[in-house]
């Protein structure tokens, strides 16, 4: 899922400055499982501003919705009129916020929360990045340990030296590659390592560009 | 009731406890058995557990206009549905944050753990949050004391 969490509400109350009434729209998608922007988060979140606001002697106006997912149209377009709305507040990840202001082109609509990254959740209340989205999947070569976002150095042929008993040099986190030499060691596939990896082609992944996904058979055409 | 004179006659705080119904709500129940006194600003709310209490449901009631909130659940490691009281603790802690950082204050907001033999103990709770809430003055949140005291029923206009 895609995790994030919320903004500085200081940082929220300045770009909500001179709005009056403002749309919170949460998502019932990735931010609700990381329990960031769901319905739940964004009912505090209004009353966070509508108190803070009051206290600051500028009283909010809020209309609080949680759409089943903030990046699909069906569910975007249940927002209907906004007559009336100053703004919209989303509590969806960067996607969401910028879906909505694609279909409210009359509409300021601004973030909420910050999209951390795409993760899992270790434990309730801990989440953890697992997925660089590089757009090429090296797992099969890698034991299902991803170098390209667990390694700090994204390396793709072993550990640097940085790499000190198990531990990274970067941040106190596992070196990914000691992580894939032992779960191939389990495995008993360390022969697999010992295959170099050609230079990633990174213009799959960002460097390409805004990337797009195009499957003709899926499509609905009216 | 010495306390209970205590109250300040233009400032009747309004204190809404979220009681677990196997630990306060019953300890509250004995208070009154017990002819204990204890000031009327708290104004009980029963809940299954502490732990039912979520943030949204504080911020809620500050609001509406309370001048302090306590949840009063079990004491740790007796809740009847094992960690219910801890999370409320958590939650108590997550809303106190919040109340901080929009300038309300989370001192208004507290978590007490008693049991459900522990009247005296309740009474002593109530005492405590009132004089706590007496110190910090009315919530600027609360508009409907501004009427009342328009009206002359309660309080001084500012």
């Amino acid at each position: 899922m895609i995790v994030a969490e919320a903004k500085p509400l200081e940082e929220i109350l300045e770009s909500l400055k001179g709005m009056s009434k403002v749309l919170v729209v949460g998502c019932g998608g990735c931010v609700s499982v990381c329990l960031a922007g769901g319905e739940k988060e964004t009912g505090i979140m209004a009353s966070a501003l509508r108190m803070k606001r009051e206290l600051m002697g500028e009283p909010l106006e809020t209309l609080e919705e949680t759409l089943t997912r903030q990046c699909d149209p069906e569910y975007v377009k249940e927002l209907g009129t906004l007559d009336g709305i100053d703004c919209i507040l989303s509590l969806a990840c960067g996607v969401g916020v910028q879906f909505l202001a694609e279909y409210y082109p009359q509409t300021w609509v601004l973030p909420a929360l910050n999209t951390k990254f795409a993760g899992a959740t270790i434990e309730h209340g801990l989440w953890e990045e697992r997925c660089g989205l590089c757009g090429e999947c090296v797992l099969a070569q890698t034991g299902g340990v991803c170098p390209v976002i667990r390694c700090a150095k994204s390396l793709l042929n072993g550990p640097c030296g940085g790499s000190q008993n198990g531990k990274c040099e970067v941040k106190p986190n596992e070196c990914a590659w000691q992580l894939i030499y032992d779960r191939m060691n389990n495995l008993g596939r360390l022969e697999l390592l010992l295959e170099v990896a050609d230079a990633k082609d990174w213009s799959k992944s960002r460097d390409g560009g805004p990337r797009k996904v195009v499957r003709e058979d899926v499509k609905i055409d009216d | 009731m010495e306390k209970h004179q205590r109250l300040d006659e233009t400032f009747n705080p309004k204190i809404i406890a979220f009681c677990c119904y196997y630990c306060a709500y019953s300890a509250a129940d004995l208070a009154g058995s017990l002819r204990l006194q204890y000031p009327p600003t708290v104004r009980l709310i029963e809940q299954p557990c502490s732990g039912k209490v979520d943030i949204r449901l504080l911020l809620e009631a500050f609001e509406g206009g309370a001048d302090g909130v306590y949840v009063a659940g079990c004491l740790e490691g007796d809740c009847h549905f094992l960690k219910g009281n801890i999370r409320a603790k958590k939650r108590v802690n997550a809303a106190k944050k919040i109340l901080d950082n929009i300038g309300l204050g989370g001192d208004r907001l507290e978590m007490f753990n008693l049991s459900g033999s522990m009247g005296p103990r309740f009474a002593e709770i109530a005492n405590e949050m009132t004089e706590r809430i007496l110190q910090i003055g009315p919530s600027p949140l609360n508009k409907v004391r501004e009427k009342r005291a328009k009206k002359g029923e309660e309080g001084d206009l500012k």
